[in-house]
Formats: C-alpha cells, structure tokens, sequence
C-alpha cells in the first residue's frame, strides 16, 4: 500500500507539472509532448485502480492516435515551430482566477462529501469482466458509439476536403 | 488508497484544462487542453468505478475514450478548415459572428 501510495505521488506530481507545461508553454510542439506525459501518467493512475485494459486502450488511443492526430494538426496548420510569444490571449489572468476559484470549489466539495473513504482496487474486476458488461449491459451504448466513431470520420473527411 | 486523492488530482486536471481552454488562442492548443479535461473526467469514472467494487465505471471510460477520439477528429478537421479559409488559426480573430 505505501508503494502504491509513493507510486500515486510521483505520478501526480509529473501529472501535474507537465499539465501546467501543456497549457502554459510557448511552443506548440512541446505542448503536444507534455500531453503525452500527461496522458501517460493517466495509463499509470489506471493502472494503480485496476483498470488495465483501459490503461491499454488509453496508451493505444490517446498517446498513439490522437498525439499523433494533434502533431498533424499542427503540421498541416503550419503552426511556428520554434518559440512563440503570441500563443496566449488577453484573458490569461481572468482564466487564472476562474480556474483557481473552480478547483477551490471542486476540492472543497470533495472532500467535504467523500472524506478518507477508502477505495480498494484489487476486488474490481479483469479485462473479461469488462468485456461481459460490454457486450451484454452496455450493448446499444457500444453500438452507438460504433456509429458515432462512423460519423465522425465520414464528418471530418467531408469537412476537410479540398473541393 | 484514499478516493479522495484520485478525486483531486482529477479536480487539478481538470482547472488546468479549463484555463488552458480559455487562455489559449491557437485553436490546436484549446483542443489538447479540452483533452486534458476529458482525461480529469476518466479517472473520476475509473476512481468511482473501483470505489463501488463495479466494471461500470471502466465501460463509460471506454466510451469517453472513444468520443474523445471523434472530437478530436471532427475538430482538427474545423481547426484545418478555418485556417484554409483565413490562414491563421488565432481564435481571437475569429469574430465574424459578433455583432
């Protein structure tokens, strides 16, 4: 428990600081190579409670896929590659405060209604567990996104078009 | 391990995102950030999931996963499209519909 606990806290701290860097950096490139620090510090926190099929799927989908999505959009936007000075706007400090003032919120009503509740990984269920609840319970929701996913790439493909 | 710890890294995430959305003006940019909350949202899913000792909370991850992916599809496909049309992907210059 301690090693998880020490495990939790190095991957909130590399969380963190790399998530601050991807909203705060001036070069857009560099952003994109946080996110992937960030996304993989997700996979390691599902690791952490158990869900290692969507720490997989996290890792495939997100570092794999939409990273590398991103790195095109930036390419084919031809977004400057090195240091830029104009990548925020002139709302930057109002942000900071609504931020700040939604997680002081956000932390306050946590703990106030889940305290020290102890959550304890090893009972969740494995990879087929996931798969029965998938394929039975979730069924039409799973076939809905099936559509959606289609949807989406005939959308993007019409918008993006050259015509 | 405490639920709440999964809870706030989640929350700080999460306001790292919504300022990453609002101070950003590269429409690339805003877009990651927007990512950065969706992933603020799975780990409260995954988190309550274990919590309630139920899968459930992984399937709906999944499918946050998998809409997240034809967001970011369908919105670099308009990020792509505006800079076609106004060689530039500034937010802030995109006013036309304001009065």
């Amino acid at each position: 428990m301690i090693a998880q606990n020490l495990i939790f806290g190095i991957l909130s701290v590399v969380m963190g600081l790399a998530a601050l860097r991807v909203v705060t950096t001036q070069n857009v490139v560099h952003a994109a190579l946080y996110l992937v620090v960030v996304l993989g510090g997700v996979a390691g926190i599902f690791i952490l409670l158990a869900a290692e099929f969507a720490a997989i799927t996290q890792v495939l989908v997100y570092i794999g896929a939409i990273v590398v999505l991103f790195l095109f959009g930036l390419m084919l936007t031809k977004a400057p590659l090195g240091r830029t000075a104009n990548l925020d706007n002139d709302q930057k400090l109002l942000a900071a405060v609504v931020a700040l003032m939604l997680f002081g919120v956000l932390a306050w009503s946590q703990i106030d209604a889940f305290g020290r509740l102890v959550v304890e990984p090893e009972r969740v269920g494995t990879t087929a567990m996931v798969g029965d609840s998938i394929f039975l319970q979730y069924l039409v929701p799973f076939e809905v996104i099936s559509v959606l996913l289609l949807a989406a790439l005939v959308g993007a493909v019409v918008i993006a078009r050259k015509d | 391990m405490i639920l709440n710890q999964f809870l706030l890294l989640a929350a700080v995430l999460f306001c790292i995102g919504v300022y990453g959305v609002l101070a950003r003006r590269n429409g690339v940019l805003v877009l990651m950030s927007v990512e950065l909350i969706l992933n603020a949202v799975n780990i409260n899913l995954i988190a309550f999931g274990a919590f309630h000792d139920t899968v459930a909370g992984q399937v709906f991850a999944l499918f946050v996963i998998a809409v997240a992916a034809a967001e970011v599809g369908v919105g670099l496909a308009i990020v792509l499209l505006i800079y076609r049309n106004r060689r530039s992907v500034d937010l802030t210059e995109i006013n036309m519909m304001k009065g």
